[in-house]
């Protein structure tokens, strides 16, 4: 219609055009929203492990819908075949769209071969929550942890990815390290691949 | 004259520590997946995200009335306005607009074009009667009970249905005087 000024109407979602990624909302804002993600997981499970596997299952989602997302802003729709790619690319790009920073450190663990930990200070997420004593190890990370592991999921990097608490001397509250453990076609895949 | 003069939304959100709106809009389609999940109807989903939305307004309130520095609203048409401009532009980064007052002052209606909840969604056939935005109309009826009003906020239009805009009616059933929690004679 000539002149009618509105917006044009996109029946299917991927036909609209994609956004740049820069829009922000408050971060006030959401730990708002992921503090009642939590509460509500809180009132639907009977034990610890159960919440964290939900919230690592709301964090797949994400995380799978991230990949696809960056794979064809960011990266020009390239995907990584080899494992320090893949690393690299959750360390830095993913970290740096959802939480503004790339994460502070990513190491290889020096017990097991198949084992990777990505660390930072202070989780976004847990900025503003406290675990109870009664909740022991509970860690909201896992949330990220899901993220972590529904991007490599789907990249072709099948893995169990946890969040744990590691204690720092000298620093009050401890780091939060994500634990990534690879499973073992991947590693024979890095192998044949050289 | 107010010593502090109210700020403005932008000016707020420019202040306050931002996060990226997809991980908002990704973690907010999580929490509809699985309430949509564990509870199947539509209607539950609706009511579920309304009462976390109210959860959400009652603390938020808080915080909008720390960083704003708004005086007290005269009347509901001030209340409005202050939420459209200031609330949803500190919180969510995107301005609303206020239109359709009723002859009384007590509805109308805030506007919103752009919202970053509704990024990348499509509503599938299965859940035509689910109001995905449903947290926000919680979200403004949480927080203006924390302040005295009783209100309902219902959705017309909804760009996820079809619609062009998304629109919000806010309708002030009464003012609640405040309560003191003790008695002064006893």
């Amino acid at each position: 219609m000539i002149g009618a000024g509105k917006m044009k109407q996109y029946t299917n979602v991927l036909d609209r055009p994609l956004s740049k990624g820069k829009q922000e909302v408050s971060l006030s804002g959401f730990a708002f929203l992921f503090s009642e993600l939590v509460q509500y997981n809180q009132t639907q499970v009977d034990n610890i492990a159960e919440l964290e596997r939900r919230l690592e299952d709301a964090g797949y989602a994400v995380g799978t819908r991230i990949l696809e997302l960056l794979c064809h802003r960011e990266k020009g729709n390239r995907r990584e075949t080899r494992l320090l790619g893949i690393l690299s690319f959750v360390h830095s790009t993913v970290w740096k769209i959802l939480f503004g920073k790339v994460a502070d450190s990513l190491e290889k663990g020096t017990e097991h071969e198949d084992e990777y930990m990505i660390s930072e200070k202070e989780l976004l997420v847990n900025r503003f929550i406290s675990i109870p004593k009664d909740m022991g190890a509970f860690n909201c990370g896992a949330f990220v942890a899901g993220i972590v592991r529904g991007v490599l999921d789907n990249a072709g990097f099948p893995a169990v990815v946890s969040a744990h608490f590691v204690p720092v001397e000298g620093l009050q509250r401890p780091r939060t390290t994500i634990l990534i453990k690879f499973a073992e076609e991947v590693l024979q895949r890095e192998a044949r691949l050289g | 004259m107010a010593p502090v003069a109210p700020r403005s939304g932008d000016a707020i959100f420019a202040s306050v520590e931002r996060v990226n709106a997809e991980l908002f809009t990704l973690t907010y389609g999580a929490m509809v997946r699985q309430l949509l999940t564990d509870l199947e109807e539509v209607e539950e989903v609706n009511n579920q995200l309304d009462q976390m939305g109210y959860n959400i307004g009652v603390r938020l309130v808080d915080e909008f009335l720390a960083k704003s520095n708004v005086s007290r609203c005269v009347d509901f048409k001030e209340t409005a306005e202050v939420i459209a401009k200031v609330g949803f532009k500190m919180f969510l980064g995107v301005t609303a607009s206020v239109s359709n007052w009723d002859a009384e002052g007590t509805t109308c209606s805030i506007i919103l074009e752009d919202n970053p909840l509704v990024d990348f969604v499509e509503l599938p056939d299965t859940c035509q009667g689910l109001y995905y935005c449903n947290i926000l109309s919680g979200v403004i009826r949480g927080a203006l009970e924390m302040v005295s009003m009783k209100t309902e906020v219902t959705w017309l239009r909804d760009m996820l249905r079809g619609d062009d805009a998304f629109e919000l009616q806010v309708k002030l059933l009464k003012q609640v005087p405040e309560e003191y929690p003790y008695k002064d004679d006893e």
